[in-house]
């Protein structure tokens, strides 16, 4: 039987509770066995040993995406990979082509990535790059709060029909998870219109984003669906927001039940900013850390700020317009139909703007200041906050002071006078590290073989160069970025891919979709759903679905709806 | 001290050659800048592939002249990013000739591609025939062209000469085509021919003089005097010139001069003042 057996590694693996331990890991067909005799060996004595990387949220494929790279020829200009025997050629920065963007995430050790914002009716463009995306696993969420059908069934406070209405919209778009962007916003963009909190009543629909909020949240649990609600905030990008940011978490409170999580807040570091304008803006992390602390039905991840030249593109297009306002760039805007909308500006994070160093605190803040490392995820929200290719820096901060001090030298005097960051002390541990990259998100997204080496667990396996036992990590800031930057091995479905941070082997991942079964009775809405289709949108409702032999390596994870 | 690259045969492919730079050759031997890998095509190929390589090569960048003879109109990026020391073209020379340049001087004999000296910020490139388009530049999509050093041109140059135009100075003894100092924020563009539509649009800073004929003014430029001499650094250009401003479109406080002799067309701007 071949099989890899990884010998004398420091092994974190949080979820069967394994801290550094040094342990073998036996690898055979693909998953984690117990024993594998006859295999080849590969000794990572002296390497830290992880499951791969997990992303919950990363834009990195579809329509917008796609038209972020149109709209930026120079910023693939300066970033160029030529073609080696294994590997395709490539161009990106922050939109990276579809094949490089694979490679990337390999090279770091990362296996497991989902796009979070896939306009319905761009599905199959979304499933076409995502084909097109190798060496990782990747998924992708419908975006459906401002979706005239769901807003429609909320209104009438129609639970289960919305919900055999989500459970129809995840098999025809073959999505994973319920994603809300700006609820009932987008749809109030379409007439150049926006909501300001979340009681603002959505134009023409009389519903609130309140309720949106709430009835997805109900629906998602109705479905039984792996991963939570996936709620981008209103009011995102604006001063002031951390308000709509806390009532957001606290109007699905009542609905926890057993102490899970059941709202995830995404790229929270866009919404806590306190303030009433840009001159009186100031970090908001402590009120909505205290929040989180005192909560369990919360998970947030990062959209940590990096200082560079990236690209901003959310479904949030009234966010975009006002970006685009502020900065004068080039800028795209779109309505799509009766889903949803979008938009896209390059933007230049910089240390000396009080603003954006601020906003780099803020990142920072969170991650350090909520205490239960499986509630705050490492993410940039690629490209916005900067790309993906950042998450080494970014492990770097978390794990040292010392490399956090050597940024606030270089920041606005003012955003380093007022930050918090200053009197935290706190260094994540490799453990913590493992839980914000990989375990934490593969929990959070239900994805009950990733992020972890148990047995029967997928062989997804990232080995770092990195010695916690030979030095002190926070006093060598440099080995963690250098470690993490190019991973020593990565293992993906037990075939070795990535060897010193070079690609040895391209292979196709798989896309994971929840493949929902509500009742019977449910699905008989489809008629009616025809009809109303034809009413509503530009294409027709047969080519609206995405087929089955659409995707290149399908993974449909079966999930039982309680309705 | 020269380093000589003689082109061994006209190449079929673009070459991509930012390896010729006093930079990446200062300190080296002659067998060492022979094993500098550049791109012909989709294949990497050594300098030595494509040049014959002659001479002596100086320590630093500054004591670094490339000489450089054949037609080298296939030939991109040379000159990238250098920061000091000469480059010498005999003859003709491709795309992208000292991009995001420092300092130095680099000249060429024959005509020089598109992109010359895009995004440069110091230095000198002196062009004895015809450039293409996008002189001192940006490339596409980007927001951020010359910010200093000065570009001369002998013959002529084409569209949109001096897009995004930060500082330094571009002077063209030729004629320009469209769009000359297109969303230019400052620095300033001389050209001694004719100038082609639309001088300057969406320029919000800066200066254009334009010494020869130019059929019209864009709508959004507004006549504000007519001035006897521009300056040009420590120099002056006799006028006189109709000095407007623009592009008002744009909130711009461009100034674009326009020779008042050579446009008989535009007298009527005259008799608003």
């Amino acid at each position: 039987m071949k099989g890899l057996l990884i010998k004398n590694g420091f092994v974190y693996d949080p979820l069967n509770n394994i801290d550094g331990e040094k342990i073998d890991i036996a690898i055979a067909g693909g998953k984690i066995v117990e024993k594998v005799e006859g295999a080849k060996e590969i000794d990572a004595s002296g390497m830290v040993v992880m499951p791969g990387g997990v992303d919950i949220h990363s834009h990195i494929v579809g329509a917008k995406v796609n038209t972020g790279r149109l709209l930026r020829p120079e910023d693939h200009y300066k970033d160029v990979e030529p073609k080696t025997a294994i590997t395709r050629s490539g161009v990106g920065y922050s939109i990276p082509s579809t094949f490089t963007t694979g490679y990337r995430y390999a090279r770091m050790g990362w296996t497991t990535v989902m796009d979070p914002a896939m306009p319905p009716l761009k599905a199959k463009h979304t499933h076409e790059e995502l084909n097109d995306t190798p060496m990782i696993d990747k998924g992708s969420y419908p975006l459906l709060g401002s979706n005239w059908f769901v807003l429609e069934h909320l209104r009438a406070k129609e639970y289960e029909e919305c919900a055999a209405y989500v459970a129809w919209m995840m098999n025809a778009t073959k999505g994973y998870a319920i994603k809300i962007v700006n609820p009932g916003g987008l749809e109030a963009w379409g007439f150049g219109r926006n909501v300001r909190n979340i009681d603002d009543p959505v134009p023409n629909f009389d519903i609130t984003p309140r309720e949106i909020i709430q009835g997805l949240c109900k629906v998602n649990t109705l479905l039984n669906m792996p991963h939570t609600i996936h709620v981008h905030t209103n009011n995102l990008g604006k001063p002031g927001n951390y308000v709509t940011a806390l009532e957001t978490m606290k109007c699905v409170e009542n609905l926890a039940t057993d102490n899970k999580p059941i709202i995830h807040l995404t790229h929270c570091q866009f919404s806590a900013f306190a303030g009433e304008d840009w001159r009186t803006f100031r970090s908001a992390s402590e009120e909505i850390c205290k929040y989180v602390n005192s909560h369990s039905h919360v998970t947030l991840d990062l959209g940590q700020i990096v200082f560079t030249d990236t690209t901003t593109m959310t479904a949030d297009g009234p966010f975009q317009f006002i970006l685009y306002q502020l900065t004068g760039n080039k800028w795209v805007n779109n309505d799509v139909e009766a889903e949803t909308s979008s938009g896209i500006v390059p933007f230049h994070y910089k240390r000396k703007s009080y603003v954006h160093a601020t906003q780099w605190t803020i990142g920072l803040e969170l991650a350090l200041q909520i205490m239960d490392p499986w509630k705050v995820f490492l993410t940039t929200d690629h490209p916005n906050a900067g790309p993906f290719t950042a998450y080494p820096k970014i492990i770097e901060w978390l794990m040292s002071r010392k490399a956090r001090d050597d940024v606030m030298k270089k920041i606005s005097k003012k955003a380093r006078r007022k930050t918090l960051l200053t009197a935290i002390d706190r260094e994540y541990t490799l453990y913590e590290v493992a839980i914000a990259t990989r375990a934490g998100q593969a929990k959070s997204l239900g994805l009950r073989n990733k992020g972890h080496l148990g047995i029967g667990a997928d062989a997804d396996v990232a080995i770092y160069d990195l010695n916690p036992e030979k030095k002190d990590l926070a006093k060598h800031p440099a080995e963690i970025r250098r470690a993490f930057k190019s991973a020593a091995y990565t293992i993906k479905d037990g075939e070795i891919v990535v060897k010193n941070g070079k690609v040895v082997k391209s292979v196709n991942g798989k896309t994971y979709w929840a493949n929902v079964k509500a009742s019977p009775s449910l699905l008989e809405m489809e008629p009616e759903l025809q009809k109303v289709f034809e009413e509503y949108y530009t294409v027709k409702y047969e080519n609206y679905i995405v087929p089955n032999h659409y995707l290149a390596a399908a993974k449909p994870i079966p999930v039982k709806a309680k309705v | 001290m020269t380093v000589t690259l003689r082109l061994k045969k006209e190449p079929r492919l673009p070459i991509d050659a930012k390896c010729i730079s006093p930079d990446v050759f200062a300190g080296k031997s002659l067998e060492e800048i022979g094993k500098l890998q550049l791109w012909e095509g989709n294949r990497q190929r050594t300098l030595a592939d494509i040049f014959q390589i002659e001479g002596t090569c100086g320590k630093t960048a500054g004591e670094v002249v490339i000489h450089l003879f054949g037609d080298l109109s296939k030939v991109r990026r040379v000159g990238e990013r250098m920061t000091d020391g000469v480059i010498k073209i005999q003859g003709n020379v491709g795309m992208h000739l000292g991009e995001e340049m420092r300092g130095g001087i680099i000249t060429v004999e024959g005509d020089a591609g598109s992109w010359t000296g895009s995004a440069m910020r110091g230095g000198t490139i002196e062009v004895k025939k015809d450039a293409g388009d996008y002189i001192g530049g940006t490339y596409r999509g980007g927001t951020k062209g010359m910010k200093g050093g000065k570009i001369v041109i002998h013959g002529s140059a084409g569209t949109e000469v001096g897009c995004y135009m930060r500082k330094g100075l571009i002077e063209i003894h030729g004629d320009v085509e469209e769009f000359v100092g297109i969303r230019m924020k400052d620095g300033t563009i001389v050209v001694h021919g004719s100038a082609g539509e639309r001088a300057g649009a969406f320029m919000t800073g800066g200066k254009i003089i334009l010494c020869g004929h130019m059929e019209s003014v864009l709508p959004t430029f507004t006549i504000d005097s007519i001035k006897n001499k521009a300056k040009v650094e420590e120099n002056e250009i006799k006028g006189p010139f109709y000095l407007f401003v623009g592009d008002l479109a744009e909130n711009g406080d461009g100034k674009l001069y326009v020779s008042k002799d050579r446009n008989e067309q535009l007298k009527d701007y005259g008799e608003l003042l």
